[in-house]
């Protein structure tokens, strides 16, 4: 009967010195320890009595979270006069300070400036209270629709295909109950039954609805119209319920590899590789179970020998990046001990790319696909073969004209290995950066290699320079306190920031948008600063989970400054000009420090290939990542 | 005057409770059986009882008296009345003493009381004594300066003074730990079957003793008491405990409504006899003085014979503030059986035949909805807000009209036929009406069966009346003066329940403006009402963790259930009238068989605060609907039909529930961060769902 686990309980009062600095507030100049102690009991026990009818209010409000009203109520209750004009939604905007031996928290009232409330622009109005209505079940069955939840929430797919046995669906549970009540009723039996119970199957049947939907999506997703597309597309990475399409889309993408594959159709390829990734971005489907039909056709798309009908002409190398991309972030998903994706994929690039009659396209391919799981496996798999593809590649270059499709795949693999080497080189060999060492080591590669190494160093020296000169700015929200730092971040320093932790991989000046997932980031963090003047001053930090976020980290794309040297963008420049009468945004980009590997990455600089699809998709990012703010309120 | 009558009146809502039994008794035996009658009587009795007092404004209460006093009225009822005679005489209500002595018949009795000199003197004093408890009660702050008598036997009904020095006689406070785990030790090392029961002492004696500790000003004692033992309770009495860590001062004692109440009312066991002998001798052996006063003046041990129960049979039925129910009190006869309409249309369910759940979400609510009703027919909805307004909607099409201001209305032809068309105005149609009105948030609305009326409660005290036809406040009901949690109509109307912080729930007409009845016995929060399908009885939840069910007719508590871990915040007859259902904040559902005032099931699955319970409209099945953003389907027909009630059973009221839950569970359906706030059931047996939509 004793009950271990739980807390103990004890009664906590408040620390004499607090009612000791309250009656100094009221003028009461020496308070006796005595009186302190017994205030401090009294008051505690009354705060814990208006606490706990507060609690009743909450309750009867069907609410989870105590407001500041349940406590207004509560005093009411007591005959106590309520607090008047304290509102607050969320935190209690309590300060802490100490300093000259004594600990304070007060609350903070700043100066307001009236033209700043004057010129603020109006909030939104908030809506009215609406009515809307849906099927929760119909029949007893729950009807696949935005406004409900997924069928099978995300974890529950994950535990089912890692652990296929332990995990019983709930709603298939009680199906199970219901036919064992209908056949025998023989209650002991089932009991003795439930712990072999077997996995059930599941139906695939689709409603007409679902039918419809899959269709119009399908067509859309490969048709020709641009704007459709990008719509089925969002509609695919954000719906919920898609679970029970998702073998038929699965399939779809597979048939549709296979058959364009053979067909060189460069385009739909591309198409049906974007499908695959809104698949992933959707957060309430987990893929583990499909894989078997998504990875080859990635893999196809990767290093087939030709993609397209016209190789020296068409884009194709675009399409291999984009995914090469993909299975690096299907890898660091999905790969566990038991099924080994990565090991897998890594063993099957390997050994195409240590082939010699290995077409430059397929190489192309296997080395982009290496170069996104990350820099250990770039390492240790790509940086010992740079001497033996230099010789390879000056063959082509140098040699005899064999072909202008060999020499246009030779060069491709040249940049995409200097790309990717550079970064991991410069972050693993010591100074002094030597040509001739780099040649002797890398060989035709090593003198190119060089140069792209020295500027992939310089430009982590630039960055390391500027979180010195920021940081100190952002972990300071007071605006009281004195800014010792340079004129750039005052002026932004005196509003709250919001601060955003934002993994390395964040495209924030990388050259490729829509990428959401680089292999193997290192701990860097990007802190945005966004101030807008005048705006309700909202203390928010936001903290993005570095692996599965795709979406809401590029949303920041569009804002920070894609161009290489301003690692720092202010808007209103100088100081104090925060006041100005347009609602400005302002972004600071920090990065704070373990943070070279994603700049060199900006220093290598590759072009975005602007005519590809995937400029498209970020653009398609953008808007599926403003949508969720746009309205909360509603359910879907 | 009207002082007086207000003391008068909490006066009565002091006494009411613990005499309920035998009153109770009384009034059954009396009763006539029948059955179908009953609905036609009843408004009838009800307005005999007010016109009789017709005047004065306490009637509601008063008539409830000498319905009761009818009966056999025992020595110590007739004290309360000559007590309250003596009141009355004084304060020169002379016509409020004719009727109570003609009604109570107690002319004989009361004089020869007067007649005796030391007998008027003593009445002065009872009457005295009377009144300083009743301003004790209603200040909460007792300042007895002078002694009072101990009027009735402290039995029964043990008086806060008298509690208070029965506190002050203490022992040597050092030595409680001692004794405490002395008695601990010898519980620990009693037979496994014994264990179980005896283990029920230890939480009424630990408070007790921490309660003494306190208010003989011994703090630090008490907290290390507190600190050693506290640990060894139930995990149920965590709230209960979390109160008691906080008061460590005599000054807090007085007033905290709750404690005052734990110790005022005894501490309900029950223990087999041959348990009850072992603790006897073990503390008789030992002298363990301390803890036997303990248990003859603070607890109630209801002693039966037979086997003692196990462990998990105690379980299902403790966890209320006060300990379990007394056998005895659920003994009356409950006349649930009512007349049930067939209807055709209506779509029958069952474990195979799910119904269809529409849910209707309030969206841009901002965690503002309090409460939802709907109407019978499924027309009308209407929501309660933490903004203080009620909101109508119109479920169906049909939009919402005011009826033409009475200007308009003048030049309408009477005589058309569709004047009941023309009186409507057009212009004034929308999807949804708001009624303005309360000064604090509405958590209870309900509508009137005929969807002519609305009611809603709210946390200004009051309970107002709307009409639906203009879409104004009609009447504001004042007298809970605390917040009103919630309130309920009568299956047919006119009647209305409702209950709030003042620890009573009461029962109005809508055509007066004072409560016809009030229920007093719970000893917290009276949190939600409702009215049996039958119209006689009323049942409350409350936070104190128990539910009583209250006869409308004489206003007895009849049944008393206790069982639930947490503040009951749903509740649900079965169609039938036989059932109840029950749904705290615990996340556990239990079931009631009103007549033989037994649980009879438990069911398990939700994580949070059950909001909506509703049975279906042929009782096969339950929903529940929670704060986990789940709708739960249960199979009531199983349930019900599981129960074993042999004579046995029904006679000791040892229930042993079957742990089917996951059997019983026919579906359960997950909204999108929706809490359910309000479940209904159409008339053809489709389930409405109502919550607001939640952002966050």
């Amino acid at each position: 009967m004793a009950e271990e686990r739980r807390q103990k309980l004890c009664s906590v009062i408040l620390p004499t010195e607090s009612m000791k600095a309250m009656a100094e507030s009221v003028g009461v100049g020496s308070l006796q320890e005595e009186s302190c102690l017994a205030l401090s009991e009294e008051v505690s026990y009354r705060i814990k009595e208006i606490a706990q009818d507060a609690l009743k209010f909450m309750h009867h409000g069907k609410r989870r979270k105590l407001t500041t009203g349940d406590i207004d109520h509560a005093l009411k209750l007591k005959n106590v006069e309520p607090l008047y004009g304290f509102q607050s939604q969320e935190f209690i905007p309590f300060r802490f300070a100490s300093g000259g031996g004594r600990e304070l928290h007060f609350y903070e009232e700043k100066e307001v400036d009236l033209s700043d409330i004057i010129n603020t622009p109006l909030p939104r109005v908030p809506l009215d209270v609406s009515l809307k209505a849906h099927w929760l079940s119909i029949d007893g069955v729950q009807p696949a629709i935005p406004e409900n939840p997924p069928p099978v929430p995300k974890e529950q797919q994950k535990t089912d295909s890692t652990e296929p046995l332990k995990a019983v669906k709930p709603g298939q549970e009680e199906e199970g109950s219901i036919q064992t009540k209908g056949q025998g009723a023989n209650s002991a039996e089932v009991k003795g039954k439930e712990k072999m119970r077997m996995k059930p199957r599941s139906t695939h049947e689709l409603s007409v609805e679902q039918q419809l939907y899959y269709k119009e999506i399908t067509e859309a997703c490969v048709g020709s119209c641009e704007a459709k597309r990008a719509e089925a597309l969002q509609s695919i990475a954000t719906d919920p319920g898609l679970y029970q399409m998702l073998p038929r889309f699965s399939t779809f993408i597979s048939e549709g590899v296979r058959v364009n594959v053979v067909q060189n159709n460069l385009a739909l390829l591309i198409y049906l590789m974007r499908m695959v990734k809104a698949l992933m971005d959707n957060p309430t489907l987990y893929l583990e179970k499909y894989l078997h039909e998504l990875i080859p056709a990635v893999v196809t798309c990767i290093v087939s020998k030709q993609l397209c009908l016209r190789p020296d002409v068409d884009n194709h190398w675009a399409l291999r990046d984009f995914a090469a991309r993909l299975m690096a972030q299907s890898c660091k998903t999905f790969s566990t001990t038991t099924n080994n994706i990565q090991s897998r994929i890594t063993k099957t690039f390997t050994k195409s790319l240590l082939d010699d009659k290995t077409q430059w396209t397929t190489r192309y391919g296997c080395i982009a696909g290496l170069a996104e799981l990350g820099h250990d496996v770039i390492k240790t798999l790509i940086i010992p073969r740079l001497s033996v593809e230099g010789a390879r590649i000056k063959a082509v270059m140098d040699g005899p004209v064999v072909s202008n499709i060999d020499k246009i795949g030779a060069d491709h693999v040249q940049s995409l290995l200097l790309k990717h080497c550079a970064c991991v080189v410069a972050k693993t060999r010591p100074l002094p950066d030597m040509v001739d060492q780099y040649k002797a080591d890398y060989g035709y590669l090593g003198t190119m290699l060089c140069s792209h190494v020295v500027k992939a160093r310089a430009q982590a020296a630039f960055q390391a320079q500027t979180v010195n000169r920021t940081t100190l700015t952002i972990t300071q929200p007071r605006p009281t306190l004195s800014m010792s730092q340079s004129g750039l971040s005052a002026s932004s320093g005196s509003r709250t920031p919001s601060i955003i932790k934002v993994p390395s991989s964040l495209t924030l000046m990388s050259t490729r948008p829509g990428t959401p997932t680089q292999p193997s980031p290192p701990a860097t963090k990007y802190i945005v600063m966004a101030t807008s003047a005048g705006a309700a001053s909202t203390q928010q930090v936001i903290t993005l989970s570095s692996s599965q976020s795709g979406s809401s980290v590029t949303s920041t794309v569009p804002s920070t400054p894609t161009s290489l040297q301003p690692l720092v963008k202010l808007e209103s420049g100088t100081t104090g000009a925060v006041s100005g009468p347009r609602p400005l945004q302002k972004y600071i980009v920090v990065s704070l420090p373990s943070s070279s590997s994603s700049l060199e990455n900006k220093g290598s600089g590759v072009i975005p290939s602007s005519t590809s699809p995937i400029s498209m998709e970020s653009a398609v990012k953008l808007e599926r990542s403003e949508s969720p703010a746009a309205n909360t309120q509603s359910p879907h | 005057m009207w002082e007086c009558c207000k003391a008068l009146f909490n006066f009565l809502k002091d006494t009411g409770l613990e005499h309920t039994p035998g009153k109770k008794m009384a009034a059954v035996q009396d009763a006539p059986m029948e059955l179908d009658a009953e609905k036609e009587t009843k408004p009838e009795i009800l307005s005999d009882g007010t016109s009789n007092l017709s005047g004065n404004t306490a009637s509601g209460t008063l008539s409830s008296t000498p319905l009761t006093a009818g009966g056999a009225p025992k020595q110590e009822d007739q004290q309360t009345l000559i007590a309250v005679l003596q009141f009355l005489r004084r304060n020169k209500l002379t016509e409020s003493v004719e009727i109570l002595r003609r009604e109570a018949c107690l002319e004989d009795q009361e004089d020869s009381q007067t007649l005796d000199g030391s007998g008027g003197g003593k009445d002065g004093g009872d009457a005295h004594s009377l009144l300083s408890r009743v301003s004790i009660a209603s200040a909460a702050a007792p300042q007895s300066t002078l002694t009072p008598i101990p009027v009735k036997s402290e039995y029964d009904q043990p008086d806060v003074s008298v509690v208070l020095s029965a506190y002050s006689q203490q022992g040597d406070p050092s030595l409680y730990q001692v004794y405490y785990s002395s008695l601990k030790n010898f519980i620990e090392s009693v037979l496994d079957c014994h264990r179980a029961e005896l283990s029920q002492l230890f939480y009424p004696l630990f408070v007790h003793m921490y309660l003494e500790l306190v208010y003989n000003n011994h703090e630090n004692k008490a907290k290390v008491f507190f600190e050693k033992f506290s640990g060894d309770q139930e995990c149920y009495y965590q709230d209960d405990l979390r109160i008691l860590c906080g008061l460590t001062k005599k000054e807090h004692l007085k007033g905290n409504e709750a404690l005052l109440d734990f110790r005022t009312s005894r501490f309900v066991l029950r223990i087999s006899r041959d348990s009850y002998q072992l603790l006897k001798r073990h503390l008789q052996e030992r002298h363990n003085n301390q803890i036997w006063n303990i248990i003859q003046e603070h607890l109630y041990i209801d002693i039966f014979d037979g086997m003692p129960r196990s462990k998990s049979q105690i379980d299902s039925m403790s966890g209320s503030f006060a300990g379990e129910t007394r056998r005895e009190v659920n003994k009356a006869k409950v006349r649930y059986i009512m007349y049930m309409k067939e209807s055709t249309k209506r779509i029958r369910l069952g474990p195979e035949n799910l119904p269809s759940i529409c849910f209707y979400s309030f969206l841009n609510a901002y965690q503002g909805l309090t409460a939802v009703d709907f109407t019978d027919d499924s027309s009308l909805l209407a929501g309660g807000f933490a903004d203080s307004t009620v909101r109508v909607w119109s479920a169906t099409p049909k939009k919402l009209r005011k009826v033409k201001s009475a200007t308009e209305l003048n030049l309408i032809d009477k005589e058309s036929d569709d004047v009941l068309e023309r009186i409507m105005d057009e212009k004034t149609a929308s999807e949804s009406k708001n009624l303005y009105g309360h000064s604090g948030p509405v958590y209870g609305v309900s509508f009137s069966p005929d969807r002519n009326y609305l009611l809603s409660s709210s946390e200004d005290g009051t309970v107002r009346l709307w009409s639906l036809q203009t879409f104004t406040c009609l009447v504001g009901y004042k007298g809970h003066n605390y917040p009103v949690w919630d309130t309920h109509f009568s299956p047919f109307g006119y009647y209305f329940v409702s209950g709030g912080h003042d620890r009573v729930a009461r029962l109005w007409a809508t055509d007066h403006y004072q409560p016809l009845r009030i229920f007093a016995g719970h000893l917290a929060d009276v949190t939600c009402t409702r009215f049996h399908p039958n119209s006689n009885y009323v049942v409350t939840g409350s936070t104190d963790r128990t539910i009583r069910l209250w006869d409308v007719l004489n206003g007895n508590c009849v049944r008393f259930f206790t069982g639930h871990k947490g503040p009951i915040h749903s509740l649900a007859f079965s169609p039938n009238g036989k059932f109840l259902a029950s749904g705290s904040t615990d996340g556990r559902v239990l079931l009631w068989d009103i007549g033989h005032g037994l649980m009879i099931g438990e069911l398990k699955g939700h994580t949070d605060t059950i909001y909506a319970l509703k049975f279906s409209r042929d009782g096969e099945i339950l929903a529940s609907g929670s704060m986990d953003n789940t709708v739960r389907l249960w199979d009531s027909m199983k349930a019900f039909d599981d129960m074993e009630t042999d004579d046995f059973t029904a006679a000791t009221g040892h229930i042993h529930l079957p742990d089917n839950s996951q059997e019983l569970l026919l579906g359960m359906y997950h909204s999108k961060s929706t809490p359910v706030t309000h479940l209904h059931f159409t008339r053809r047996n489709l389930l409405l769902a109502a919550g607001a939509y939640n952002s966050q």
